[in-house]
């Protein structure tokens, strides 16, 4: 599972948002958790990330490792780990691509999509790497608890006026 | 030396976040860990004794790879070698 606060959850979305039509990207910071038995990614922090992939940066994204290793000593010196990877689909669904599979080799970390369409941010995954090694990696569809609403996930519709 | 180990590869150094090598070099420092902790080795190179594409090196904030020396660069006790593995992705249905 991954748990995020909202503040944190709302900015990783917004991060795709602005960067559309372009992916974006950044690294989750926090703690690995177990309670009961269950794998919890906690995030504290999200760290935005420029995307290299200049290219083709519509459909593709690559965090520079040298910026990796500073969000990594930065998150370290405060007792953070990196959990997780963060990025956006524009125009694409919220599901993982063969490129993201065969990019991701952070075992036990969470990558979350979110897919912006046509500007906005509509709907956010996370998806566990889970393995012990590379050979035999898979992506797990995970849960998102997002911490401070009264029910994560649920989207309530907006209230009726009243007949006068 | 301090060698800085990611989450993912943690397992195999007995989940220290990070471990102290005598070396004299990048390489040193390296076997240094992979002696003492041999399940690490796969983890880093192919079995033909290269580095994996997506695992990168960096000492301090110099990527070994571009150093002119590369692996056989001096190290000493204050440096820390941090072994960091490649992130990328995106919606694009092939590599």
């Amino acid at each position: 599972m991954l748990r995020v606060s909202q503040p944190v959850y709302d900015a990783l979305r917004q991060h795709g948002e602005e960067t559309y039509p372009h992916e974006c990207c950044g690294v989750l910071l926090g703690h690995f958790l177990e309670e009961g038995g269950q794998a919890v990614n906690a995030v504290e922090e999200a760290v935005r990330a420029g995307n290299t992939r200049t290219d083709s940066a519509h459909n593709r994204y690559h965090i520079a490792p040298q910026e990796l290793v500073k969000i990594q000593r930065t998150g370290r010196e405060r007792g953070l780990e990196i959990v997780g990877f963060y990025h956006s689909h524009p125009d694409h669904p919220a599901q993982w691509s063969l490129t993201d599979f065969a990019e991701a080799h952070w075992l036990g970390c969470s990558y979350v999509i979110t897919a912006v369409e046509r500007g906005a941010a509509r709907v956010t995954n996370s998806f566990r790497l889970a393995g012990e090694r590379e050979e035999d990696k898979a992506f797990e569809d995970e849960r998102i608890e997002v911490t401070g609403q009264m029910n994560p996930g649920f989207e309530p519709e907006p209230l009726r006026q009243s007949r006068k | 030396m301090k060698i800085e180990i990611p989450y993912p590869l943690r397992p195999y150094t007995g989940n220290q976040p990070a471990v102290d090598v005598d070396a004299a070099t990048v390489a040193e420092a390296v076997n240094g860990l992979t002696s003492r902790y041999p399940d690490f080795q796969k983890h880093l190179y192919t079995p033909d004794g290269k580095l994996r594409s997506f695992v990168n090196l960096y000492l301090n904030d110099e990527d070994v790879r571009y150093l002119p020396e590369r692996e056989e660069t001096a190290v000493n006790d204050s440096d820390t070698l941090s072994i960091i593995p490649s992130i990328a992705g995106g919606s694009c249905p092939v590599g």
